[in-house]
Formats: C-alpha cells, sequence, structure tokens
C-alpha cells in the first residue's frame, strides 16, 4: 500500500464524479427548453441505477478474473459480487499499491459517465421507463464484457496487446456506437429542423466542468501517482487544448464563424481522441491527437452526419464514437515505450504495423459487440413496451409528460 | 387620415407551438412574407396537466402556445383563414383560434408611407 498513489487516486476518483453532473449541463443546454429536465435524468440516473448494478455484480462481472472468469474467461466471475473480497487491502491484480474498495469506486465512476454519453443519441424522444430497462440491460450485456476483455487480468483484447489507457472503446466507443445505433432504431425528432440549443452558456459550463474531470479521469487511470500518470495529465490538457484550434480552425473556413458551441465540443473531441492513449504518447504527439480528433469530429458531426440523416441529437456517436475511433488507432501510430515502458512502440516510433493491427481489432470488436447488442436489445425493448414517446408526448416536451415537470416555470410568479 | 381607401384585416393566429413551423410555410406558400410571433400561454376547453415540485402537486392550466399576428391587404383573407385552418386542425382539444378584425390604417416606420403603401415588400 502507498499513500501518495491512494490519496492521488482518490482525488482522481471524485474528479472523475464530477464529469456525469457535467454531463447533464452540456447535454441538458443542447436541448430544447421542454427536455432539459428528461436530459438531465438520463445522466443523473445513471448515478443511482449503475452504482448498485456495480455493487450488486458489475464489478465482479467486469474485473472478477481470479479463478480465471466464467465462459471461457469471455466475462468476470461472481467472486467479487456484492463487494465480496474488496477491501481496504489492495487487490491480488489490480493497482496493488491503494485499496481494493477505492479501485472499485474509480471504476465505478466509469460505469457511471459511460451509459450516460449514450443519452445524447436518442434524447427529446424516448421514454422514460424504456430508457431504464434498456441501460440496465446495457451495463450487463455492453459495458461489463468490454470492460473486462479490454481490463480484466485475463481479458482477451489485453492480453492480446491492445492498448487503452483511460476508456477509448470501453467508455467512448461503446456508448457512441450505441448512442448511433439508437438514433437510428428509435427514428428521428419530428420538428428536428426547428429544435435549437436552448441555453448554450449551460453547456459552456459543462464543459468546462468535463475538462477539470477528465483530468483525474485519464491521469488518474494510471493508478498511482507516477511519471505515467503525470505524463497522462500533460497530454490530456494539450490535446483538449489542440481539439478546440482543429474544430474551430475548420468551421472558421468553411462556415466563416468560429462558434462557441462548437469550439467547446471540439474540446471535447480532442478529450476523447486522447483518451486511449493518455499515457502511451508523448506530448507532441497528443496535440497532432487532439488537432485530429477535434478536426474529424467536426466533419463527423457536419458532414458525416447530414449525409447519412441520422439524428444523433447530441452527438454522441460523431464526438465518443469517431474520437476514439480516431483516439485507438493514433495509439497504434504515436504510442512510444519511452513514455510507458508497459505499452508499447506505435508505427511511427518504430513498432511497425504490430500495434496499429491490435488497435484496429479491438476497435472493429467493440463496434460490433455494442452495435449487434444495442440492436436486438432496442428491438425487443420496442416490441415489448415502446421506445418512444407518444407523438403528444413528445410535442408537449418529455419534462411535462414524463417528469410532470417544467425547468422554467410558464408564468413571471 | 384613413390609409387610402383601402381594407387592412389583422389575422391572429394562437396555436400549438410545434404546428408553428407548418403554418409559416404555408403562409410563405400564400404570399405572406411578415409576420409577428410570440410565445404566449393561455387556456380555453384544453384542460390543464398537473406538475409535481418535490412531490407537491402544482395544477396548471395555462399551456404554451404560439401567437402569430398577420395583416394583410391584397392577400384575401379567406385565403389566410382556409391555410391556417387546413395546416393547424388535428381535431383534437387545443388546436387554438383565429381571430380577424379590422384596421384602421398602416404607416411603415422607414419611410413614412401608409396605407397600402405602408404593406409593401420593398426594399
Amino acid at each position: 500500500m502507498n499513500g501518495t498513489d491512494s490519496v492521488f487516486v482518490f482525488l482522481s476518483t471524485v474528479l472523475v464524479f464530477i464529469m456525469t453532473p457535467a454531463l447533464a449541463l452540456f447535454y441538458g443546454g443542447m436541448v430544447r427548453s421542454k427536455n432539459v429536465l428528461s436530459t438531465s435524468m438520463h445522466t443523473y440516473a445513471m448515478f443511482a441505477i449503475v452504482s448498485v448494478q456495480w455493487v450488486a455484480v458489475g464489478y465482479s462481472l467486469s474485473f472478477g478474473a481470479t479463478n480465471g472468469g466464467m465462459l471461457g474467461g469471455l466475462i468476470g466471475d461472481f467472486q467479487n459480487a456484492f463487494m465480496n473480497g474488496v477491501g481496504f487491502d489492495p487487490s491480488p491484480l489490480y493497482a496493488t499499491t491503494i485499496p481494493h474498495s477505492l479501485f472499485f469506486m474509480f471504476q465505478l465512476m466509469f460505469a457511471i459517465i459511460t451509459p450516460a454519453l449514450i443519452s445524447g443519441g436518442f434524447a427529446e424522444r424516448i421514454k422514460f421507463s424504456s430508457f431504464i430497462v434498456f441501460i440496465v440491460a446495457w451495463c450487463f450485456l455492453v459495458y461489463d464484457p468490454i470492460a473486462h476483455w479490454v481490463w480484466a487480468s485475463n481479458g482477451w483484447l489485453y492480453k492480446l496487446g491492445a492498448l487503452d489507457f483511460a476508456g477509448g472503446n470501453v467508455v467512448h466507443i461503446s456508448s457512441g456506437v450505441t448512442a448511433l445505433v439508437a438514433a437510428i432504431v428509435i427514428g428521428k425528432r419530428k420538428n428536428k429542423a426547428a429544435a435549437r440549443p436552448h441555453n448554450i452558456p449551460l453547456s459552456i459550463l459543462g464543459v468546462g466542468i468535463l475538462v477539470l474531470g477528465w483530468y483525474g479521469f485519464n491521469a488518474g487511470s494510471a493508478l498511482g501517482f507516477n511519471a505515467v500518470a503525470m505524463n497522462a495529465f500533460v497530454t490530456t490538457s494539450l490535446a483538449a487544448a489542440c481539439g478546440m484550434i482543429g474544430w474551430t480552425a475548420f468551421e472558421w473556413i468553411r462556415t466563416k464563424k468560429p462558434t462557441v458551441l462548437g469550439a467547446v465540443s471540439g474540446v471535447v473531441a480532442g478529450l476523447v481522441a486522447i483518451t486511449p492513449g493518455a499515457g502511451f504518447v508523448g506530448v507532441p504527439s497528443s496535440m497532432v491527437i487532439g488537432l485530429l480528433g477535434g478536426a474529424i469530429c467536426y466533419f463527423a458531426v457536419t458532414t458525416l452526419k447530414k449525409k447519412f440523416g441520422y439524428d444523433d441529437a447530441l452527438d454522441a456517436f460523431g464526438c465518443h464514437g469517431v474520437g476514439g475511433t480516431v483516439g485507438g488507432l493514433s495509439v497504434g501510430l504515436f504510442a512510444t515505450l519511452s513514455v510507458n515502458s508497459a505499452g508499447a512502440n506505435g508505427l511511427f516510433f518504430g513498432g511497425g504495423f504490430t500495434l496499429l493491427g491490435k488497435q484496429a481489432i479491438a476497435i472493429v470488436v467493440t463496434y460490433a459487440l455494442a452495435g449487434i447488442v444495442s440492436f436486438v436489445l432496442l428491438k425487443v425493448i420496442d416490441k415489448v413496451m415502446g421506445l418512444r414517446s407518444s407523438e403528444e408526448s413528445e410535442a408537449v416536451g418529455l419534462d411535462i409528460s414524463d417528469h410532470g415537470e417544467e425547468a422554467y416555470s410558464g408564468m413571471a410568479s | 387620415m384613413n390609409g387610402d381607401g383601402k381594407k387592412f384585416t389583422k389575422i391572429d393566429i394562437i396555436t400549438r407551438p410545434e404546428s408553428f413551423d407548418a403554418l409559416k410555410d404555408a403562409l410563405n406558400a400564400i404570399g405572406i412574407t411578415g409576420m409577428t410571433v410570440s410565445n404566449v400561454l393561455g387556456c380555453g376547453m384544453q384542460k390543464g396537466y398537473k406538475e409535481y415540485y418535490r412531490g407537491s402537486e402544482v395544477e396548471i392550466n395555462l399551456r404554451p402556445k404560439v401567437k402569430v399576428e398577420v395583416v394583410v391587404c391584397e392577400v384575401p383573407v379567406d385565403k389566410v383563414i382556409d391555410a391556417a385552418l387546413k395546416t393547424l386542425r388535428t381535431g383534437k382539444v387545443g388546436d387554438g383560434k383565429i381571430f380577424v378584425s379590422e384596421l384602421s390604417n398602416v404607416f411603415k416606420i422607414r419611410t413614412g408611407e401608409e396605407g397600402w403603401a405602408a404593406l409593401q415588400d420593398i426594399e
């Protein structure tokens, strides 16, 4: 046990927590005023639901691996169900210098923010009850298996040597791809052309707080206070900065206006892109990755979305799916052993195509699992209980129809 | 001073916010290029609904509506009414109302023109 590592990861954990309320602000500002409570609830509900799922079996299914897991190691077993064997003593497998219960909490914060990200895809038109059923099933069938494959000591992508420092696959690609599938299955919003963000300052504040949380998300993923953690701290900050530059530059050239919502979306894109590589790439590389993330996500949410016509309302796929893909492939290009001896060398650092190939496999597998399972789940839920709000609910707004409240009450009093 | 002997008619359309875009398109299609739009609250036969704040029930009977004001001189009033009725009628309570009234004169502030000339869209 190491006191410094423990304090560092504790601080990182509480920072990751604040990403959840920050996401509620970011998403809430981008919807119409009649749906801001519904959208915020999609995020906050994850705190309640995933916390319980994680204590009960989620953590164990993701990380329970001392006996080799279940289904031939495709998923963890129930050895840590209800925190059995998870206490103050370090885990024998993970983060061996900090309390096991602290590692548990750090991972819980990731499990909470991930399904919250999905809600950007079906915002403003999903029935709240169906949303809950979908998310609970998704945690069991998508998040826990992917977390196991990528991060558990016997996970097959981990053993393959695919690198995912802080959750490019587990958090961003899985949620982004699911959001895309959900946007297609549930269909477009009525009156979509008239939908505009109702409170951009709220979104701007949300992104500011997301950056704060992301420092804990990425630096904390070193699970100790060391050179890799501080490298991740710096690369995260620089990629966020360059993400803003990348997005804004292209937007400014193309539509002549550097919008503020665009600039902060670029920050998010840069952060997503650096997430898988924060502890494996150097600072100059992180700046290139940030620029690429910002620029490519800009084209994804403008050109790609328009071309295919899906209604990913808050661009969960455009920022997280696409940014995560850019980031995962970038690790295969820019990773270097000089930053992290537990990593590998990418194409530009003398490692050849080996790592790039492994990164591509991990990405394809994540797309396939998240895409196929989510599609089937959404179709089944649609058949059984209906996925989409009634036309009347959607017109009135989900705040009043599903939650019985208005964010900004109609009459001054 | 009473315009130039022409008749000016003001049409107030109060309806569902979600129907506004369709209405605007329908009005544009019959040559209505100017309108004034406000978000309003109103009640009629449409029943209210209940909201809950920290568990306490609040009865709400004013619903959000949109009010579109149009003044016409050349476009026949019937055409406007027909377009609005066709676009806005869902058959359910809450579709709204149309009020028609006569105006005595119109002025355009930029040029000082009045009457028929004040309503023309000329740069």
